[in-house]
């Protein structure tokens, strides 16, 4: 008893505040991917040295090359965006040391901020990288479930890791349920889904009745690049390549997993928390 | 033509593809039956990998890796099949598996299969050109059934329990007693291989670290195994060391975590949340070292594409020592309470003949007593300078599976501090090269569930054939099937816990 007892003594609070652990990420942490614009002269340097390199050798003006970086990207990460700019697009991320550096569109770079979920998937598309923060449910919402919100888990199609970041918000040191969140075994049970995995073939009917058995009023979080773009798995013909359309989404986290104060910070900007 | 065991097959040793003997079916059965009958007890060979792939017309090409654990040495052997052929698992059971995955990728019936099922539960995709029925009727699975008036059967999943990946589980019981479990998986089923197969090198690396995403390093070792087997790309020590230092982080992770999450299976509350937090601070110290918790990032062929620089050892050193000076009063006080104790003695014993026939792999082995690992049968990288003791265990049930992952989580910590004091200098990453043509390699890796195998095998233009992947679940889930029976029904999450085995990775 004395030993558990001053292993207990031992052990503090170690529940970290939002703010205080989000400024303690270290300096290799991948967070949210920002897009410098070359400027002409460095675009012009760019192909320059592009067009002594054999391979980039047919991709001289600035569209192909960009067609080009498009390709080597292990991922949808550049696209186009509204004006036909090159644009970020943090829900096809897979936040890879591959998809950080130059090219003629600008240098892609990480930061430390962890801050990345956002109401809709148009927030996660900007020309540099700035996310539309997730804002507050309506008000209706908000008096259901600002101060009890129950979530029902689907992996559908993922690694699993997603789910792993989802569990860890339950211990000791993000302790969830100081929020009044609480995910639960049974969606007849929950007040909204989670869906983590690119939606894979033989999960998309279980997908689709869990989320008929939630009861109305429901919320639907969509957590990890494969729920939002098919992540990896992207152009498999055995997964669909994230949430299906016809399910409408409350809140999209990107991230390959997202970090769990990615996912807290999403959910406590849902609820008007932060 | 040689015979399967003097190719020189080793791990991470290529070997060219027409060296491989390719047999009549009738040889190609004595051959694998005659080498694995003796047992690995009895210091024979065992089955490593059984796959297909598609061979020109309508033949397919059946490859059996063999490992023998005790000479470190690996054997290769093949034969070509229609539409059908005798199954190896009447004389091989350790096959069973296997030839379910070859009836429903390669569309190839192993007749007189003693339970052949679904697998996965998808559409061939590595068919020869010539053929395109499927083995298996798409959305139908034929489960085992008791007969008998108190029989009940309760049905789990895919959405089941807490925030896990999908399964079914199909329970035959007598009031509380499960007497039969049948699991049905494949909803995590992505198509990993053949975008291992199509793909281009820089996003099948990430495919790679999602194979199973708490075994990224395991996978990406193993995949970059392969791939650096077949450029013949020789790492420096330093990028060995340094994948070595994040393989035992991940294993140390992970054994944290199944510890507290069996404490709090058996109502252990201290120790659950203890351990929750101290598999945190490992998720932190690979995030310190790779910038994500789980690794990612990190292994690249060729080395690793991040460098230890010596402040950040120091750092990781000393947060590792606090780690260790923690661990110690919250492991010892779950395994010094005897109400622990007694929920975890005796509970989904698994039998150590059905662990030998089942081919079960890692600590889930070692706790019937089966001195499995890779590191120590077959080792490469730093495992071949830095010798991790095996862990085993004998009496196969929960505790034994617990005990282990204490001892080895123990080990693992010591190994990550020795080698984060004395990391050899050198590049952290030298060039791949391209794989070279018609050439066939074999990965293994010791991942924290057990041995990972990746086969890759290249054509005359040097691109990838066939890139089979084998996660340790793939072999241990019929572990947890055949321990499950006998058991109170309440205790399948304790038990499912104590495996803790991989959808994903089963699935691929």
């Amino acid at each position: 008893m004395l030993d558990f007892l001053r292993a207990r003594w031992r052990q503090g609070t170690p529940t970290a505040s939002l703010s205080a652990a989000g400024g303690g990420l270290p300096e290799r942490f991948r967070g949210r991917p920002v897009l410098e614009p070359a400027s002409a002269g460095e675009a012009r340097d760019a192909s320059a040295r592009e067009a002594c390199d054999a391979s980039a050798r047919e991709a001289r003006d600035a569209s192909a090359a960009e067609a080009r970086d498009a390709r080597a990207l292990p991922s949808a990460l550049v696209t186009a965006g509204e004006d036909g700019r090159p644009a970020l697009d943090l829900g096809a991320c897979l936040f890879s040391p591959e998809e950080a550096g130059a090219s003629t569109a600008g240098t892609i770079a990480y930061t430390r901020d962890y801050r990345l979920a956002s109401s809709t998937r148009e927030g996660l598309v900007s020309p540099a990288g700035e996310v539309e923060l997730a804002r507050a449910l309506d008000e209706r919402m908000r008096r259901l479930f600002g101060r009890s919100l129950r979530l029902r888990s689907v992996a559908a199609g993922s690694c699993g890791g997603c789910e792993a970041e989802l569990q860890a918000l339950g211990n000791v040191v993000f302790d969830l349920s100081r929020f009044g969140i609480q995910f639960v075994a049974s969606p007849r049970h929950a007040d909204g889904i989670v869906v983590t995995g690119a939606v894979s073939r033989n999960m998309r009917t279980a997908l689709e009745l869990t989320s008929d058995a939630t009861p109305p009023p429901r919320i639907v979080i969509a957590v990890g690049a494969c729920a939002i773009s098919g992540g990896p798995f992207r152009g498999s013909p055995e997964v669909a390549g994230g949430v299906p359309p016809g399910l409408h989404v409350d809140l999209w986290v990107p991230g390959c997993p997202p970090h769990p104060l990615t996912l807290l910070d999403g959910l406590l900007r849902l609820l008007d928390r932060l | 033509m040689s015979g399967f065991d003097d190719l020189g097959l080793r791990n991470r040793r290529a070997v060219p593809w027409a060296a491989v003997p390719v047999e009549t079916v009738e040889r190609f059965r004595e051959t694998v039956a005659a080498a694995t009958a003796a047992g690995v007890s009895g210091g024979g060979w065992r089955l490593a990998a059984l796959f297909g792939l598609p061979d020109g017309g309508d033949l397919t090409r059946l490859v059996a890796i063999l490992a023998h654990d005790e000479q470190g040495r690996l054997g290769a052997t093949s034969t070509l099949v229609g539409d059908r052929y005798p199954a190896l698992t009447p004389l091989c059971p350790a096959a069973h598996a296997f030839e379910r995955e070859i009836a429903e990728q390669c569309a190839v019936l192993p007749e007189g299969h003693p339970w052949l099922k679904p697998l996965r539960r998808h559409p061939p995709d590595h068919l020869p050109a010539g053929r395109s029925r499927a083995v298996f009727e798409p959305d139908r699975y034929p489960f085992f059934r008791l007969a008998g008036e108190e029989v009940h059967e309760v049905a789990v999943g895919p959405v089941h329990a807490g925030i896990i990946e999908p399964g079914h589980f199909r329970f035959q019981a007598h009031g509380e007693e499960v007497l039969f479990l049948e699991i049905v998986l494949g909803y995590q089923h992505r198509g990993v291989e053949r975008l291992l197969e199509t793909l281009a090198p820089e996003r099948a690396m990430l495919v790679a670290e999602s194979i199973a995403g708490d075994t990224v390093i395991g996978h990406a070792g193993a995949y970059c195994g392969a791939m650096e087997a077949l450029a013949r790309s020789r790492k420096t020590p330093r990028a060995q060391t340094i994948r070595g230092i994040a393989l035992e982080l991940e294993r140390l992770a992970n054994h944290l975590g199944d510890l507290g999450a069996i404490a709090g299976d058996v109502a252990y509350q201290p120790a659950a949340a203890f351990l929750g937090r101290l598999r945190g601070e490992c998720l932190n110290l690979l995030l310190t070292l790779s910038g994500n918790r789980f690794g990612r990032g990190l292994v690249r062929p060729g080395g690793v594409q991040l460098d230890l620089p010596e402040t950040m050892a120091a750092a990781m050193r000393s947060r590792l020592e606090r780690l260790r000076e923690d661990l110690e009063p919250a492991a010892g006080s779950m395994f010094g309470s005897a109400s622990v104790q007694t929920r975890l003695e005796g509970a989904g014993t698994l039998a150590a003949e059905r662990c030998a026939e089942l081919g079960v792999v890692g600590p889930a082995a070692r706790a019937c007593g089966v001195a499995r690992d890779v590191r120590h049968d077959h080792p490469y990288g730093i495992f071949r300078f830095a010798h991790i003791p095996v862990t085993t265990a004998w009496t196969g049930d929960v505790y034994a599976r617990a005990l282990v992952r204490r001892l080895e989580a123990r080990r693992s910590l010591e190994f990550v501090l020795e080698q984060l004091a004395s990391l050899p200098r050198g590049e952290p990453r030298v060039p791949c090269g391209a794989p070279r043509p018609g050439e066939l390699a074999v990965a293994m890796e010791e991942g924290w569930r057990g041995e990972i195998v990746h086969v890759a095998i290249t054509d005359e233009r040097g691109a990838i054939r066939r890139h089979k992947v084998i996660d340790p679940s793939f072999r241990n889930w019929s572990a947890l099937a055949a321990a499950m029976p006998g058991n109170p029904i309440s205790d399948f999450p304790l038990c499912n816990k104590s495996f803790n085995l991989s959808y994903a990775g089963h699935d691929l």
